[in-house]
């Protein structure tokens, strides 16, 4: 991968004149030594394959642990409620969020972005806009490029694992990449685009990596909703003209220094946090009852 | 890692290394035995026996073990299909001394009594190493055709090896020596650019002083 900092491609995009989506797949074709259909092509199987992920949803499917599940028909029934809060958009990406991580947690067939721990994120706020706004396939899998993009940056700089990281380098990334990918779609500029996910970084910083009984469930599954709904806001920030104070490289480089200091014992090990909380030893022992 | 490891990979959940890695490691293990699995007997380690029921690893390696790759929907079901094939599971904890923390021991044995120990360890993301196979080192990914050739500690086994591999034009991407002692065994691990023809892994078997050739191809089937 041969992009270090969101800068770089951004001055790719301008040097050759194509947008930033197509700098990254510009990027892959090189890397992976493919044609521009096969690059895209792969793009359009993993779009599909969130989209099948999603409309598969189960709601009666619980995890093996019993943490998990159901909570997506929970949304979706107070989705269909009037006079609810929030808006058709919003309602809908936590919704598709939660189905996810639901539906990774119950081992059904997922698209890890960046990880399996927050597969959610990003097909909540993308395909709830492919639905709602009517936008093409191609136009989603260009997002997708965005995001892929965004997360490129991340993983070269600082980290996507939460055994490495913490939190904020699974939601957090997922979330920035999602925040990006958005704003691309709003026509947000290439400026907007790394503004945005920069913003939704910045509210992810310092995150930990606490599990109870070290699944992928608890606080997982709903840290997807937090982290969708964080990148429609971060971006509709830059669309309304919101800057980062922070440089967004400089800010995906603090992730960096922030992941190294978070302590292991916060790094996916469940030795503290919420994994040490009586509530959470007590679904320990009963599933080491089961072992 | 590629953009595709960034938006990807397509994986039945939850755990890119409790359950992707899992079914790789299972996966590559069956590449190795060669044949269908009659017998598996998987013993995990660390955190794959302590949180491995949550994270479905055994469904995981068993499903591996049945040729399944990490994306097919079928792996929570897995066990009905061991049974079916006739595949007969055993479980245990795996007594291993300073091991990966993801770890499992699969002991196989083949449907022509060909046996098999593998010792595999999930490192992250979904990538996996094979740490082990039948009480020696090993340490490759499965993300390259690979030759494993075991050996009795002798000069001129290693020349033997890399001469067939330039003759087919072979080039070699990661090449490792391990031994128990001088004159005892010893083993070559070789990760290839390309796939090494079947006949030539074949005649290498055949060759004096070499005890097993084992290869690992990422061909399907």
């Amino acid at each position: 991968m041969s992009f270090a900092k969101l800068t770089d491609i951004i001055k790719q995009a301008e040097e050759r004149n194509v947008s930033f989506w197509e700098v990254v797949m510009l990027d892959d074709m090189k890397e992976r030594n493919v044609s521009r259909e096969e690059s895209f092509n792969e793009m359009l199987v993993m779009l599909r394959a969130m989209r099948t992920a999603d409309e598969e949803y189960d709601p009666t499917l619980r995890s093996a642990s019993g943490l998990a599940g159901g909570d997506g028909e929970k949304l979706h029934q107070y989705r269909m409620k009037e006079n609810r809060l929030i808006g058709d958009y919003l309602v809908e990406v936590m919704e598709k969020a939660i189905k996810m991580g639901e539906s990774n947690a119950c081992m059904k067939r997922i698209v890890a972005a960046p990880t399996a721990g927050s597969c959610g994120v990003i097909p909540a706020v993308l395909l709830t806009y492919e639905e709602q706004k009517e936008v093409s396939e191609e136009k989603i899998a260009q997002a997708l490029y965005v995001a892929a993009g965004i997360g490129e940056v991340i993983a070269a700089t600082a980290c996507i694992a939460g055994a490495g990281g913490g939190c904020q380098a699974e939601i957090g990334s997922a979330s920035a990449m999602a925040a990006g990918a958005l704003t691309y779609l709003e026509g947000g500029n290439n400026e907007e685009i790394v503004h945005a996910a920069a913003l939704s970084l910045k509210n992810m910083l310092g995150l930990t990596c606490d599990p109870v009984a070290g699944l992928v469930e608890v606080p997982c599954i709903k840290r997807n909703v937090s982290g969708a709904v964080n990148a429609v806001v971060s971006s509709q920030m830059a669309i309304a003209g919101i800057r980062s104070a922070i440089e967004p490289d400089e800010v995906i480089d603090s992730m960096r220094r922030i992941g190294k200091q978070i302590p292991e014992c916060l790094r996916e090990t469940s030795r503290e946090g919420l994994a040490i909380t009586p509530s959470a030893i007590a679904v320990t022992k009963r599933l080491q009852g089961q072992k | 890692m590629n953009l595709f490891d960034i938006i990807g990979p397509i994986m039945v959940g939850p755990s890119s290394s409790h359950t992707a890695g899992a079914v790789k490691i299972g996966y590559v293990s069956r590449k190795l035995m060669g044949e269908p699995i009659a017998e598996a007997t998987i013993n995990l380690y660390g955190s794959f026996l302590a949180t491995g029921r949550g994270h479905g690893t055994r469904f995981a390696i068993v499903a591996g073990l049945l040729g399944m790759k990490p994306d097919d929907k079928r792996i929570p079901e897995s066990f009905k299909y061991a049974e079916e094939a006739g595949m007969k599971l055993n479980f245990g904890e795996a007594d291993l001394a300073e091991a990966h923390p993801n770890s499992a021991q699969l002991i196989l044995k083949g449907v022509s009594g060909r046996k098999l120990e593998v010792i595999g360890e999930s490192i992250g993301g979904s990538l996996i190493n094979i740490a082990q196979i039948d009480g020696i080192k090993a340490n490759f990914s499965g993300d390259y055709p690979t030759l494993i050739v075991h050996n009795v500690d002798q000069p001129g086994h290693v020349a033997e090896v890399t001469s067939m591999l330039a003759h087919k034009a072979i080039n070699i991407a990661t090449m490792q020596l391990y031994r128990s002692s001088r004159g005892g065994e010893a083993a070559m691990v070789i990760e290839c650019d390309k796939e090494v023809p079947l006949e030539s892994v074949k005649w290498l078997a055949h060759l004096e002083g070499i005890t097993k050739v084992i290869y690992y191809s990422l061909d399907e089937g």
